[in-house]
């Protein structure tokens, strides 16, 4: 019975919940890559802004570091939204004029500056120490109640912000990202103004991953410079977006539980192993502790499956339907690219 | 003699020590097809990027319909009218044919984003419209028997058809086509032809046309310009300019002779 409740909080805490934050990632994510051909490389920077404003904005007066503003929760993610995209904002007016590539050296270099910006102002975020006793969503409910509730929340963010894309996707504004992102001289010569376009995309894909940020900082209750690893947050989240299929919200959902399930799951197989074993009459000691480092490779192992059988991801991009003429209609499936 | 649609003033524009075009100064006639000609390295396509605003001149003036659009960038260009297509299609490879050309449409609210969200009605009406002029002009260019197929696995000649079409789905005043016959067969060049005559006599489109192929220059345009080493070296009729022994000249390089 204990194990059981075990596993029930296994999938609620951590592959609901968490699942669910990398989902809202990947959204962000397709958006400036699936959708524009953004190489955004600097995801765990708009992670850790917006964790850092939403620590800052809705926790009781502190010592060490910035705070006591004590604002409600939805307004402190609100924030870390916003001040994620005015930062992408200004990033984004100096080198969204970059081709892929160029911008996606130009993002690592931003969050390598946004983290060492967090981790040396200590006087408003405490430093290496980082920030602890975040207030999570839902923690006044008796247990399981309030994990199970900010579960929902999280699936339900999940939910919204896919239909919100999904719309933006099959609007003008979604064919015109994807011409941009296809061909950037034609989509000039069709007068569109390109830059603004891109600006649009790569804003609204740093807000969203902001607010992955302000969940990620009340499931933790903490958050210090080093919770948000690029292997943890901009790694996986493309690996994510890959493997789900770039250019498709659905698939971007998808590879986000998929990944985040082998991912946490290993932790409870590495649990499974015995503590010693023995090969070719050598004893390797801690299995558990030292096979947790196989993730990785397991990760890339999965890539690699799915894209030798998926070259463009499980679920890939396609075009919706348009109705009209030539005998097809709205309701057909859209095509396979 | 009509007014001028453009005009271009001593135009120059030197990479490094390259001087691409040098001190070109011409008109392209309101209402004309006028040709574009010269050997390889002309300046022929250098004159379009700069006229199209996908580059700056290092000096000279292009003047549009009397007012000074120099230095201005395509995207503004093109709602003033100048519209172009390139020398090798350019088509936006995971739209639909379809698509290509609706993505090309002015003055769609539905480009702005929150619209979408808040006010889907109000994206819907103008869609809607745009949806039966890309299919009219998928009608127009033949192609509607692959409205659907995802532009990036169309033939050359079809991708070539979708670049002028992209001209029409806007209400273009003068149209810089480079090279619209390179690499397309004879029977679609001529399908070429006769589209960029009733696009001139119906919709009234102007056009400034670089191309190689004389036969299609001799029966498309009056007049024809030639360009040779950055800088206007005749123009006239074909049938004047065919004759003009600098033209040979420049054409097989009778001055290393």
């Amino acid at each position: 019975m204990e194990e059981l409740a075990g596993y029930g909080n296994y999938i609620v805490s951590s592959l609901l919940t968490m699942g669910g934050i990398y989902a809202i990632l990947t959204l962000g994510l397709n958006i400036q890559w699936g959708f524009t051909g953004l190489f955004n490389a600097g995801i765990a920077g708009f992670i850790a802004v917006g964790a850092y404003v939403f620590a800052i904005l809705t926790k009781g007066p502190a010592a060490e570091h910035l705070g006591g503003y004590d604002l409600p929760l939805p307004l402190g993610a609100i924030a870390a939204m916003i001040v994620a995209a005015i930062i992408a904002w200004a990033i984004g007016k100096i080198c969204i004029r970059l081709r892929s590539d160029y911008l996606a050296i130009a993002t690592i270099g931003i969050a390598e500056i946004l983290r060492l910006i967090l981790k040396n102002e200590t006087w408003a975020t405490n430093g290496p120490r980082g920030i602890s006793g975040v207030d999570k969503a839902f923690e006044w409910l008796p247990r399981p109640w309030g994990d199970i509730a900010f579960m929902v929340t999280i699936l339900l963010t999940v939910l919204v912000i896919y239909l919100l894309l999904e719309r933006a996707w099959r609007s003008p504004w979604g064919r015109l990202t994807t011409a941009i992102r296809d061909n950037e001289d034609s989509a000039r010569a069709a007068g569109k103004d390109v830059e603004t376009f891109r600006l649009q995309s790569f804003v609204i894909g740093a807000a969203i991953m902001g607010l992955a940020g302000a969940y990620l900082a009340q499931v933790q209750k903490f958050i210090g410079p080093d919770s948000t690893d690029p292997t943890t947050t901009t790694f996986l989240a493309w690996v994510m977006l890959i493997a789900g299929g770039s250019g498709n919200n659905r698939g971007a959902v998808l590879g986000a539980f998929l990944l985040w399930t082998v991912w946490s799951a290993t932790q409870i197989v590495t649990g499974w192993l015995p503590q010693e074993i023995i090969v070719f009459g050598h004893p390797i000691e801690n299995v558990p502790v030292r096979s947790t480092y196989l993730r990785i490779f397991l990760i890339g192992l999965v890539l690699q499956i799915v894209l030798q059988r998926y070259s463009a991801g499980i679920l890939p991009e396609t075009r919706p339907a348009v109705a009209g003429k030539s005998g097809k209609t709205g309701l057909e499936p859209g095509r396979t690219t | 003699m009509a007014t001028a649609a453009l005009q271009i003033e001593d135009l120059t524009k030197h990479y490094g020590g390259v001087h691409a075009v040098d001190g070109a100064s011409f008109e392209i006639p309101q209402g004309s097809i006028t040709g574009l000609i010269g050997p390889n390295g002309a300046g022929k396509t250098t004159c379009f990027n700069i006229i199209a605003g996908a580059e700056p001149p290092t000096s000279g003036r292009v003047i549009f319909q009397g007012e000074d659009v120099t230095g201005l960038p395509t995207h503004l260009l093109f709602h003033r009218g100048i519209v172009r297509t390139f020398q090798l299609p350019k088509e936006f490879a995971k739209l639909t044919a379809l698509e290509n050309l609706m993505a090309a449409a002015p003055d769609q609210p539905g480009e702005r984003i929150l619209l979408n969200w808040l006010s889907p009605a109000q994206v819907r009406a103008r869609e809607a419209e745009v949806l039966r002029r890309g299919e009219e002009t998928l009608e127009f260019l033949g192609l509607s028997h692959v409205r659907d197929e995802l532009a990036g696995s169309l033939s050359g000649g079809q991708k070539k058809l979708l670049e002028l079409g992209r001209t029409m789905m806007t209400d273009a005043r003068l149209v810089l086509l480079d090279e619209p016959g390179a690499g397309v067969n004879p029977t679609l060049m001529n399908r070429i032809a006769e589209m960029i005559r009733t696009l001139n006599r119906e919709r009234g489109y102007t056009f400034c046309i670089i191309e190689h192929d004389m036969d299609l220059i001799a029966s498309l345009c009056d007049p024809v310009i030639v360009l040779a080493e950055g800088r206007v070296l005749t123009r006239g009729p074909m049938s004047e300019v065919r004759e003009d022994p600098r033209v040979i000249d420049a054409y097989f390089g009778g001055e290393l002779v």
